[in-house]
This record gives structure tokens, C-alpha cells and sequence, in this order.
């Protein structure tokens, strides 16, 4: 079932010395339980598209149908954790914000973090932690609020390679074990391919769908073993060469 | 339970840390010796410089005449009124400025005039408007603390992470939420580095008023003692003002601890 459609989207950005177009005919289908990628060229216009899907920036045309009642998740680039609380705390940020936190909601933060290797931390100030380790609190923050779709922006771009690795098959993990629905932008292509079941691949800005693949690996599973499918390089190549790497 | 070379370690740092303590004691007490032996020997006049003891005996005959509380309680009574109304209003204005960016756009170019305006200026207007009493005083150093306190707190609410900012709109908060999970919270180093600012910008201001207009304070003993030429008078009151000042600071930096620990 299709939860997200969005058609002809466009954005125009707008400063004193003129405007610039920023996404420019973009549709795209969203099916529940998919995970879509969106990847392209540094600076083309991908955070965009997920700031107008999540309502924080306004499209300038085109139109997103959005199944009533569908709640939004949003994981931004960098955890963004509240140094001066503990884990517990900024991991109930989303849920004090839209009002009472029941005691349940309490309870169901506890078991994500006690689930996902962080129960001991519960009480510990982010400083404590790892940057893997902040990265999936900021994934079980965005969890709290119990949405069906999450927009993943670059979340793991300030990671380290090997960490970037581990954190990305945990957070895949956690999504596919919680049922959600993703869409995940990001410049890494071998990351798209591993995670997602469709990538999008966009021009340089303004944005326009290039091409979109539909992924099918053989013996799918996690996304580190995902990277050894022998289908693996015949995607990369054939993104690679959409994208078109200028140095 | 630890090596000995932790140890010896350990026991360095505290050694060090000694060392300084002890040092800045020898300075303070080495002046004071020197002072009052250039005062003995005639090395300097003290009827300009005073001297260790003539400072000791003016304040044992302030306190003899129940003076010296009674001028230390009025300066200390103006200072904490006019520092906690100045930081008040300044966070209060600050966080309207954040809060609407049109006002403080409009606000601008005033906020700067009225900050490079020394602000003795104002001082004979002061006068007039609130009479020659407490009243001058505390609105002299309202006037000197609280521009700089806007526009200090205004540029640190206004630095707050973007990214963290967004995060909390993703979570659909309004502006009042964002204020204070976020903009309050994050903002604390920089309030207390204000706080610690403003805190000498208010003795400027207090000593400023009494030195314009007063009956009684630290400012006024000074004014007082330079008007009869009693140079005693005048550095005891100095003296009494530099105490003053650090068990304030020292309060201030008690304070951030005990706000930070928790």
C-alpha cells in the first residue's frame, strides 16, 4: 500500500542576489514497510526534499499526498543530543514537546534502549558515549514518538568509516525490527545500495530524478552482508556513472 | 591501591598547586610588609600614600563608630539591586529580541548608539529624574549594565545550534518550547560569563552614583576622604571595594557549581 505520493515536486530558493532552483520534477511512491534512498551530488538538494516531505520548509509547487494519520520521524544530520541532560531525558525530548509523557512511553524508551545495548546509560550524559552510540540514541529519541515513517538525513556522515559501518547495520537493524517505513538521504552510494529496496539517484542542482533502481540483491539481509551480493558493483557502476562525478 | 608512580604523580599536582597558593600569599604580604616599612622609614609620604596600620586604625574607628557596616551595607544593598534587576530586564529584553527578530532588527542601530554612550553622561539627567538619593544610584548602574547585558545574551540566544533548533521543530514544538528546552538550557555558560560581567559593570556604576550623588557608601567614604584630603579614607575605601567585589565573583563562581553539578 502506498503511504507517501509525491508529485512534480519543486523548490525554488530565494536571496537578494536572485533565485535558484532547487528541485525541480521530482516524483516518487512510497510503499509501507519500503526503504528508499535518496542519493546525488553534495549540495543538489537533498535535505530539501525531506524538510518539505517533514513540513519544515514549504514547496514551492507540485503536490505530497500523505496518508492521514501517518506520523513523521526525522533524524538530521549529527545527533544533535542535548549535552546538559541524560540519555534518558533527550531520548523523551519528542514526546514532553506533544504534551504528557505517560508512564508508558517511559517504559517503551526503557526497553528501546535496553534492547539496543544502552540500558546501562540511561543516566549517563552524552559526553560519555561513542559516536555509534549517540547515533542510536538519536535514532531511539526519533523512535519514542512511535512514528511509521522516518527521514533519515545523512545520519551517519560524521562518523568514522568503520563505525559508520557497525552503526548503519544496527540502525537498519532497529528500523526492519520496528517495521518502519525510511527514506534516507545520502552522497554515500554503497551505503544506499546496501540499505535501501530502492534508490533514487538525482541530478546536479537543480535536482531531477536521474534514475530510479529498484534494488534486488541475492541472499538479501543485513547491510554489511548486503555488500558482498554479487549484484553489489553492477549497481554501483551504473549509479556511479548516473551521478557523474566531477573532481 | 594505586602504582607509585601515580603516586608521585598525584602527589606533584598537589605540590604544584601548593606552590602557587603559597606563592600568591608571600606577594600580598611582602607588599604589605615593604609598604608599611617605606612608611616607617620615611621612604614615601604617607599623608599621599597612607600606609598598612593608618588603614587597620581608620578601620577600627569606622567600626567604633558603627559606620563601617552601615557604609558597606548601602554600597552592597545598591549593587545586588541593581545587579539583579540589570540581569533581569537584560535576559527579559534579550529574550524578546530572540524571540522577535523584527524588534530587533528595529532595535539595532539604538542598542549601539546607546552602548558606545558612556554613560557618566546621563548622569546629571539621572539626577534630576530620580532625585539625589539610592534612586540615581541604582538607575546609574542599570544604565551601564543592562545595554551590554542585552546584547551579549541576544547574540548568544541567537548562535544557538541551528541544527538543534530544527530537531525540535521536527518534534513540531512552538517557540516558547524551543525557548526553554534549548535555547535556556544550552545558553548557561554564556549567561554566567554575563553574570560575571555585569557584576563588575554594576560596581562601576554603583561607585559612579555615589560618587555623583550620596549620603553614605564606599563610593561616598572615598569621595568623602579625597574632598578633606584624608588619603587613609580614600584607600581603606578602595581596599573595602576590592574585597567586596571578589566575595561577590566568588559567590557567582559558587553558584555555577552548584548550578552545573546537578
Amino acid at each position: 500500500m502506498e503511504i507517501l505520493k509525491v508529485r512534480n515536486l519543486r523548490k525554488i530558493y530565494h536571496t537578494k542576489q536572485g533565485e535558484t532552483l532547487a528541485v525541480d520534477n521530482f516524483s516518487f511512491n512510497l510503499k509501507e514497510g519500503e526503504f528508499i534512498a535518496i542519493v546525488g551530488p553534495s549540495g543538489c538538494g537533498k535535505s530539501t526534499i525531506l524538510s518539505i516531505l517533514c513540513g519544515l520548509e514549504k514547496a514551492s509547487g507540485g503536490e505530497i499526498t500523505i496518508e492521514p494519520n501517518l506520523k513523521f520521524g526525522y533524524m538530521l544530520q549529527g545527533d544533535n543530543l542535548f549535552e546538559w541532560e541524560t540519555i534518558f531525558k533527550n531520548c523523551l525530548l519528542g514526546l514532553e514537546l506533544n504534551g504528557e509523557v505517560t508512564k508508558e512511553d517511559k517504559e517503551y524508551v526503557k526497553h528501546l534502549l535496553k534492547t539496543y545495548g544502552l540500558g546501562e546509560f540511561m543516566n549517563a550524559h552524552p559526553s560519555n558515549l561513542s559516536g555509534g552510540m549517540r547515533q542510536r540514541v538519536s535514532l531511539i529519541r526519533t523512535l519514542a514518538t512511535k512514528p511509521d515513517l522516518l527521514f533519515l538525513d545523512e545520519p551517519f556522515s560524521a562518523l568514522d568509516y568503520q563505525s559508520r559501518l557497525a552503526v548503519s547495520d544496527d540502525v537498519y537493524k532497529i528500523i526492519k525490527k520496528e517495521k518502519k517505513s525510511a527514506i534516507m538521504v545520502t552522497h554515500d552510494i554503497s551505503e544506499a545500495i546496501s540499505m535501501a529496496d530502492k534508490v533514487i539517484v538525482l541530478s546536479q542542482r537543480p535536482s531531477t530524478i536521474k534514475n530510479i533502481y529498484d534494488i534486488k540483491l541475492s541472499n538479501k539481509s543485513t547491510p554489511i552482508n548486503n555488500r558482498k551480493a554479487k549484484e553489489f558493483a553492477k549497481y554501483y557502476d551504473l549509479i556511479w556513472k548516473d551521478i557523474d562525478y566531477h573532481v | 591501591m594505586f602504582s607509585a608512580e601515580h603516586k608521585a604523580y598525584l602527589r606533584k599536582i598537589r605540590l604544584n598547586k601548593f606552590l602557587i597558593r603559597f606563592t600568591q600569599i608571600i606577594i600580598i604580604v611582602l607588599i604589605v610588609i615593604l609598604w608599611q616599612l617605606a612608611a616607617n622609614f620615611g621612604w614615601i609620604n604617607t599623608f599621599i600614600s597612607s600606609s598598612p596600620k593608618a588603614i587597620v586604625n581608620t578601620i577600627i574607628s569606622l567600626y567604633n563608630d558603627g559606620s563601617l557596616f552601615h557604609h558597606i551595607w548601602v554600597t552592597f544593598y545598591e549593587v545586588i539591586v541593581s545587579f539583579v534587576v540589570g540581569t533581569l530586564i537584560g535576559i527579559v529584553i534579550a529574550t524578546l529580541l530572540w524571540r522577535f527578530k523584527f524588534l530587533a532588527k528595529v532595535l539595532d542601530p539604538y542598542l549601539t548608539v546607546l552602548n558606545s554612550l558612556p554613560k557618566v553622561s546621563l548622569g546629571p539627567i539621572i539626577i534630576i529624574i530620580a532625585g539625589a538619593g539610592t534612586g540615581s544610584i541604582i538607575l546609574m548602574a542599570l544604565f551601564i549594565s543592562v545595554i551590554i547585558t542585552i546584547m551579549d545574551v541576544h547574540q548568544a540566544f541567537i548562535n544557538t545550534d541551528l541544527n538543534k533548533i530544527k530537531l525540535l521543530q521536527s518534534f513540531k514544538a512552538n517557540q516558547r518550547q524551543i525557548f526553554i528546552k534549548l535555547i535556556l538550557p544550552s545558553n548557561f555558560q554564556n549567561i554566567i560569563s554575563v553574570l560575571k560581567v555585569n557584576l563588575s559593570l554594576t560596581f562601576i556604576g554603583v561607585i559612579m552614583g555615589e560618587f555623583l550623588v550620596s549620603k553614605a557608601g564606599v563610593g561616598y567614604l572615598i569621595m568623602y576622604g579625597s574632598q578633606v584630603f584624608n588619603l587613609n579614607l580614600v584607600v581603606t575605601g578602595i581596599i573595602l571595594l576590592a574585597i567586596m567585589a571578589s566575595v561577590m565573583y566568588y559567590l557567582i563562581l559558587f553558584l555555577e557549581k552548584r548550578l552545573s553539578k546537578k
